[in-house]
């Protein structure tokens, strides 16, 4: 009987092995696409990806229930996809498709959707944690059990709404989860460069929050590290902040040559790829062979080709509801 | 001298005061190592240093007013919205000591707040906005937005040199606009702050416009001619203090305006013109003053839905057939 539930065991940690491996994937593969687009002119704007920091995002949800919230930054295509967000929605509302998260109004920095308490994508840095110190209020007071969970990246702690976030969300026992995604740059500026201290989670500190640091290019230990915090935000009511050290392999956005990193300090991470490492270490486990990864590649390649084409198949919003949702009465003045 | 840029131009302007006064310096996320995100300040940190070119963590308020403080000390600082867009973030310090700290205690507040504005670029909600209208109803705070290279150049180093705070937008369509550059002169020279430009002479209507808007207005002047109907175009180049002289002359000329400026509507610009023109030239007026501007919305991301949004010359001509009609 034993043996049998131990199998059993065997069989789930392998089925959840191979799915985080899929969702690092899926994150991969989508943001190689959304290159691809941009760089066809498909997309336009500004794009910012998320290749690298996959074990992030991929980890981080696993352990989110779907009554948190989540909150991101203008990075944020690798929450919004582990978050189960559809490809296809995505990838409209980067062309600027009506059939897009945010009926293409919004683009690549500003996804959302709240059917799956994703609210956002927020371009403006450090502008979302105080929405998620507001979102964890109401929960409280609506007596929802709900975590919090905001994304934000080294750069956001220096403006003043981390800090007053973080007092906030102490002073009055809130269910936020801040997540630091601890990638060493705020764009072409080394955290040394913009930090007096550059232990981010001893910031929490002076705030009487509780923080943990965890190794981001290690999707199983994110996963554990978030599942531990947000139950303990569960369980207390209380905030808490895991700085996530990770790195980005691509330039800030599309825009940047990417001159203020050597190419060895970016070789010697892309060795600790999330991705690559997750899946040796898993090939080595036994838990997953060639056939394996063939088939899990072909299931995200369909994947994406079917998001590329709901994208190319949507339509543009007509401009003659351009004037909708500006306030809640509707039409356009003559 | 070869033709430059406008971006090229507003380097030059600052590198220049940075040669002429030991006390001019920039400020701002990324302006140093990496030169800017536009690269406007690229090649500044290895001429000037670390010290008189100062990489910023992304602290708006901080920033701004850091420079407050240190022009209170007789420092002359120039401040980088990395999107002009991010000045709400330093909205205090900007409207509640910049503008106010001469009126409040005699001390001037010398400082520049400039960074790139504008849509066209398929930005998004965020990166594509004109904010003078956040401004205009602040006293204390001055505007500048420059359509060529020539002013650009000019109006940098007269904003570097005023004794108060000016707010200064850089389209960023027109940045790298090759069809704009133009030469300028190898003397130093500035283009006075509060004086604008006529950038052609018309009798029958008057556009007032400025930044990128002022290349819109001019084809539309030129489609207009083809039906002999002559535009005289005013390109503001100073939004606060704007030129009431020029304005008020003009429309005494032509006795018909269009105001047309890239920001929304409600609240802007053309609706303070508007009203000066009212007041100061309303017997002169044989028709009513229009306005085409963005239509009251945040900018979309959607192409179609910005081109929609953007006032195009389409519209100009609209407008200016309507008023002809007059
Ligand atoms: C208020 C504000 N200031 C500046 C910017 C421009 N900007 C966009 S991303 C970025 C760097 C952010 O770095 P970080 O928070 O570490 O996030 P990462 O890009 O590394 O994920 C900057 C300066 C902005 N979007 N908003
Ligand atoms: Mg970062």
């Amino acid at each position: 009987m034993s043996s049998k539930t131990e199998l059993e065991l065997a069989r789930i940690e392998r089925e959840h092995a191979l799915f985080l491996l899929r969702e690092m994937l899926r994150i991969r593969r989508f943001e190689e696409k959304a290159i691809e687009m941009y760089s066809l002119g498909h997309i336009r704007g500004f794009l910012h990806l998320y290749i690298g920091e996959e074990a992030v995002a991929a980890g981080a949800m696993q352990s989110l229930t779907r009554d948190d919230n989540i909150v991101a930054t203008y990075r944020e295509h690798g929450q919004a996809l582990a978050r189960g967000i559809a490809a296809g929605s995505l990838m409209a509302e980067m062309y600027g498709k009506s059939t897009g998260c945010s009926r293409g109004r919004g683009g690549s920095m500003h996804f959302f959707d709240a059917s799956r308490r994703f609210y956002g994508g927020y371009a403006i840095v450090g502008g979302g944690l105080p929405i998620a110190v507001g979102l964890a209020l109401a929960d409280k007071m609506l007596a929802r059990r709900a975590v919090t969970a905001c994304f934000f990246g080294d750069g956001a702690v220096a403006e003043g709404e981390f800090h007053e976030s973080m007092n906030l969300a102490a002073l009055w026992k809130l269910p936020v989860l801040f997540l630091c995604e601890n990638n060493l740059y705020a764009m072409g500026t080394a955290l040394a460069r913009h930090q007096s201290q550059t232990d981010i989670h001893l910031k929490a500190e002076a705030y009487g929050v509780i923080s943990e640091t965890v190794d981001g290019m290690d999707v199983l230990a994110v996963e554990s590290a978030v599942r531990r915090a947000a139950e303990f935000v569960r369980e207390s009511g209380h905030p808490f902040l895991l700085e996530i050290r990770t790195y980005r392999f691509r330039a800030h956005s599309m825009a940047d040559p990417d001159l203020y990193r050597t190419k060895e300090e970016i070789e010697e991470w892309k060795k600790r790829d999330p991705i690559s490492v997750f899946e040796a270490y898993l090939r080595e486990l036994g838990m997953l062979a060639d056939d394996d990864v063939v088939r899990i590649e072909a299931e995200v390649a369909a994947e994406i080709d079917e998001a590329v084409a709901f994208a190319e198949a949507g339509t543009w919003e007509p401009v003659e509801d351009l004037l909708m949702d500006v306030y809640t009465t509707t039409g356009l003045p003559d | 001298m070869p033709p430059i840029t406008l971006l090229e131009a507003i380097r030059q302007g600052i590198s220049e005061e940075m040669e002429r006064d030991s006390r001019v310096f920039v400020l701002g996320e990324d302006v140093g190592i990496y030169g800017g995100a536009f690269k406007l300040t690229e090649g500044f940190i290895e001429k000037f240093g670390a010290e008189r070119v100062i990489d910023t963590p992304i602290s708006e308020s901080a920033i701004v007013g850091a420079a407050c403080g240190a022009a209170m000390m007789g420092m002359r600082p120039v401040a980088e919205m990395q999107f002009i867009d991010f000045i709400s973030c330093c909205f205090d310090v900007l409207t509640n000591y910049a503008a106010k700290s001469r009126y409040r205690q005699g001390v001037g507040i010398p400082i520049v707040v400039r960074g790139p504005c504008g849509g066209g670029v398929h930005g998004g909600p965020f990166h594509s906005q004109n904010v003078e209208a956040f401004f205009l109803n602040t006293p204390g705070l001055k505007m500048v937005e420059p359509s060529t290279p020539y002013d650009a150049k000019g109006l940098i180093k007269a904003a570097i040199r005023d004794d108060d705070p000016v707010l200064f937008f850089e389209h960023k369509l027109l940045y790298r606009n090759p069809k704009i550059k133009q030469e300028v002169p190898e003397e130093d020279y500035i283009v006075p702050i509060g004086k604008a430009a006529i950038r052609r002479e018309g009798r029958d209507i008057t556009v007032v416009t400025y930044g990128a808007m002022v290349y819109t207005a001019m084809e539309a002047a030129e489609r207009l001619e083809e039906e002999g109907i002559e535009m005289e175009v005013i390109d503001l180049r100073t939004l606060q203090p704007f030129d009431r002289e020029a304005v008020i002359e003009s429309v005494k000329k032509t006795s018909k305006v269009i105001i047309l400026h890239e920001a929304t509507r409600t609240g802007g610009m053309a609706g303070e013109i508007t009203a000066v023109i009212n007041e100061e030239a309303f017997e002169y007026l044989d028709g009513p003053v229009m306005r085409v501007t963005a239509i009251d919305t945040p900018v979309p991301y959607a192409p179609p839905l910005e081109e929609f949004f953007l006032p195009q010359v389409a519209d100009v001509l609209k407008a200016a057939r309507a008023l002809a009609r007059y």
